[in-house]
């Protein structure tokens, strides 16, 4: 296979190799690529299992073998991925990242000051890795949001992050437009995992107010940091809060897409396991310890290890296979829901810089649309043109 | 004869120091305590007589003795104080559907009660603050609680500054505050660097680590430096204060305590068994946290700092120089405005104007 362009570059390669580790890794992803597998095995009709290796068969076309061929491709082509963290400060978000994927996003990491954080106001960092594993490569970029919530006046401290939303959608819709569309790179925030503080009664003023601000443009999933803080009752206690008040406040979280009536029992009785499970609690930790004769990660206290991979300490296992075989899924909500709301915000608002037009009629607004959309359309038209010319020549 | 001589200048000595050891019985009886008998004057006054009569008159009469609680909501304050003083004392307790909600509180908060241990009474008094920090824009959220403890003060020297005054003037001012850090394990937040500097200047503070059973050992003493480091950089004093030790038994206790502040706690009022005992604990999946055991978490030194061995001196400090600071402001104030004692105005506390001039 001829090695793609992007891992020409010989020293991430060797970064790959030495800063991964992909054992339990590994499991899911076999179980993301056979539930994806199964997405598109759906789609296509299915025939019956003998027929796929034997091509005399009469009635036999051979198209059930394009899931195989877009597997392929999409293995060569590898998956881009965007997660951003929001939360409070000292609430493990990096700790987390570093053990969800199994990796040190954070080599060089130096944690300000108190009389530093004042002055500060939220950044925007973002970092990216690509993780191999058995041949499928993914590009992860994390997105950190250092500062927020930091300040005593936290009033503006969102106006970064939506900002950073918007911007890369507005980003990918000019590639998107563009002339040369081979190459996007879809730096889109796919997913927002947003950091609550156990120790609380719920979620405070500033959680509602973000969620809400980003409710429209992004997945929101939810997550309750540091959840060793909590015994059991106080973490259903919390967790039924915390349901309460997001439907309360009109929040709109990540839902996760039932489970297909044709899909095996084990899938159906883990999405309902995980439905079940949100807000998941999670404790992370890439340490090693010995708890009963066996190395696992978690956190040592004179009382107890907590594991991080147990499911009954937290729903850190959760919360991983909640993202590992619904990538797919929340690339696409994004792709089909968030992007498609901004793009035609966008598009309406167009070059027009001034009020909202509520106030205009609505034959008034059709027309409008309408001349925008035969505009787009000559423009495509041109460009096609254009493109064909160059091809020929 | 020398050796004679020596011998009996020997049986003097002795029969003296012997004469000085004697008293001590006779003075421990109550009924002998007016009847000194003549030998007994000599070498002893009975100066420490005074220590007893001083016992029995503050065992009549009680202690008083005034905590506030400080922090964010969530940070488990009112379950602290409760297993303080191993009883229902903090608000929550009080409030009827104690069970369904934990409330938050909304405004400051007293609740006084009185406990009792081996004849010794204590009217405690909780003073449990609003979660602040929890709205979006917290600035100047120290406000109420700085005009708490500033209004305390105007009571008391009000009373103070009577003409007729009561013999025993309540005393309704914060002895304590006890600072709640949510553990981060990183800094101290800003908000909290703000509040505690307003306070330390006027009340004497004891920060602790809240829910701290979130951090392993290592990090804990890591985040313990980094708040003693900053507190220092912001020049925040906390209780015990260096200035106020006053000889060198003094500083060596308060050293040991210096470098141990902030006390990472952890607070239940639930009991669970272990190892056959009933102990105090938080019950999970991994293991038993027991808030008693020293070598989980540090609730006992917090306990035998604020009751078992500094509750008179915080009480102390605070009316010897806490008080006498607010006083001594208060007063100049009014000299500047050439009246006796100019009331109030509206920064310092609310008191009403017929109050203050009824005492001019």
């Amino acid at each position: 296979l001829p090695v793609p362009v992007e891992l020409r570059n010989f020293s991430l390669y060797r970064r790959l190799s030495r800063t991964c580790r992909f054992n339990s890794f590994c499991d899911l992803k076999i179980l993301f690529l056979q539930v994806w597998f199964k997405l598109k095995m759906s789609q296509a009709e299915k025939l019956k299992q003998g027929q796929f290796t034997n091509p005399e068969t009469p009635g036999y076309v051979g198209f059930a073998n394009l899931p195989n061929q877009v597997h392929r491709k999409s293995v060569k082509k590898g998956f881009e991925f965007t997660l951003m963290v929001v939360g409070e400060s000292g609430l493990g978000k990096s700790t987390l990242i570093n053990s969800l994927f199994l990796t040190d996003l954070y080599p060089e990491r130096v944690i300000p000051g108190a009389a530093e954080k004042i002055e500060r106001t939220v950044q925007i960092e973002a970092s990216t890795v690509e993780i191999e594993e058995r041949g499928v490569k993914l590009r992860l970029t994390v997105v950190d949001t250092p500062g927020y919530g930091d300040a005593i006046n936290s009033q503006d401290c969102f106006n970064t992050i939506i900002a950073y939303i918007d911007d890369q959608f507005e980003r990918y819709l000019h590639d998107e437009s563009g002339l040369n569309r081979r190459h996007i790179v879809d730096n889109r925030v796919h997913c927002c995992f947003y950091f609550i503080s156990p120790l609380g009664h719920g979620l405070k003023p500033l959680d509602v107010q973000f969620m809400k601000a980003i409710h429209n443009k992004v997945n929101v999933v939810p997550v309750i940091a540091k959840a060793d803080t909590l015994t059991l009752r106080e973490r259903e206690r919390l967790k039924r809060r915390i349901l309460d008040e997001i439907d309360e406040h009109g929040i709109k979280i990540y839902h996760l897409p039932d489970a297909e009536s044709d899909e095996d029992e084990d899938f159906k009785e883990q999405t309902r396991i995980l439905k079940a499970s949100i807000p998941f609690a999670v404790v992370g930790s890439n340490q090693q310890i010995e708890a009963k004769g066996k190395k696992v990660r978690g956190r040592l206290y004179p009382w107890g290890v907590v594991e991080v991979e147990n499911p009954e300490h937290n729903d850190f296992l959760k919360l991983r296979t909640m993202l590992i075989t619904h990538m797919q899924d929340l690339q696409e909500v994004t792709q089909d829901l968030h992007y498609e709301n901004f793009r035609s915000e966008r598009l309406k608002r167009g070059g027009r810089k001034g009020p909202e037009p509520e106030e205009m009629d609505k034959d008034i607004i059709l027309q409008e649309k309408e001349a925008e959309l035969r505009r787009m359309q000559e423009m495509i038209a041109k460009m096609q043109a254009q493109m064909q010319k160059q091809g020929d020549e | 004869m020398e050796e004679e001589k020596e011998v009996m200048e020997e049986r003097e000595v002795k029969e003296r120091v012997v004469e000085i050891e004697h008293p001590l019985p006779c003075l421990t009886e109550s009924d002998t305590q007016g009847i000194i008998k003549g030998r007994d004057l000599f070498g002893y006054v009975g100066i420490e007589a005074v220590l007893d009569q001083m016992r029995r008159k503050t065992m009549k009469a009680g202690f008083e003795f005034n905590i506030m609680v400080v922090g964010q909501s969530g940070l488990g304050k009112s379950t602290l104080v409760n297993t303080l003083f191993k009883s229902k004392v903090s608000r929550k307790s009080c409030t009827p559907n104690y069970e369904e909600k934990i409330s938050k509180t909304v405004q400051l908060q007293s609740v006084s009660h009185i406990i009792e241990e081996k004849g010794v009474k204590m009217k405690l008094t909780v003073v449990d603050t609003p979660g602040f920090g929890d709205q979006i824009n917290n600035e100047n959220c120290w406000e109420p609680i700085v005009k708490y403890v500033n209004e305390q003060y105007e009571k008391y020297l009000k009373e103070e500054l009577n003409v007729n005054r009561k013999r025993r003037i309540p005393d309704t001012r914060v002895h304590c505050c006890v600072y709640f850090l949510p553990a981060t394990g990183h800094w101290l937040r800003p908000i909290d660097v703000e509040f505690m500097r307003r306070l330390g200047k006027i009340v004497s503070i004891v920060p602790v680590i809240a829910k701290a059973d979130t951090l392993t050992l290592e990090e804990r003493l890591e985040f313990k430096q980094r708040i003693r480091q900053d507190l220092q950089a912001n020049g925040i004093r906390v209780y015990p204060q260096n200035e106020y030790d006053e000889d060198t038994e003094d500083r060596i206790l308060n050293d040991k305590i210096r470098e141990n502040i902030p006390f990472a706690v952890v607070g239940t009022d639930k009991e669970h068994q272990v190892n056959g005992n009933k102990v105090l604990g938080r019950k999970t999946k991994w293991g038993i946290i027991e808030v008693e055991n020293v070598a989980h978490c540090e609730f006992a030194h917090l306990r035998d700092l604020l009751i078992r061995s500094h509750l008179q001196d915080l009480k102390d400090v605070t009316h010897n120089i806490h008080y006498e600071t607010y006083r001594v402001k208060r007063l100049n104030e009014s000299n500047a405005n050439g009246q006796a004692l100019s009331p109030l105005n509206r920064e310092n506390g609310t008191l009403e104007k017929s109050d203050a001039e009824s005492h001019l």
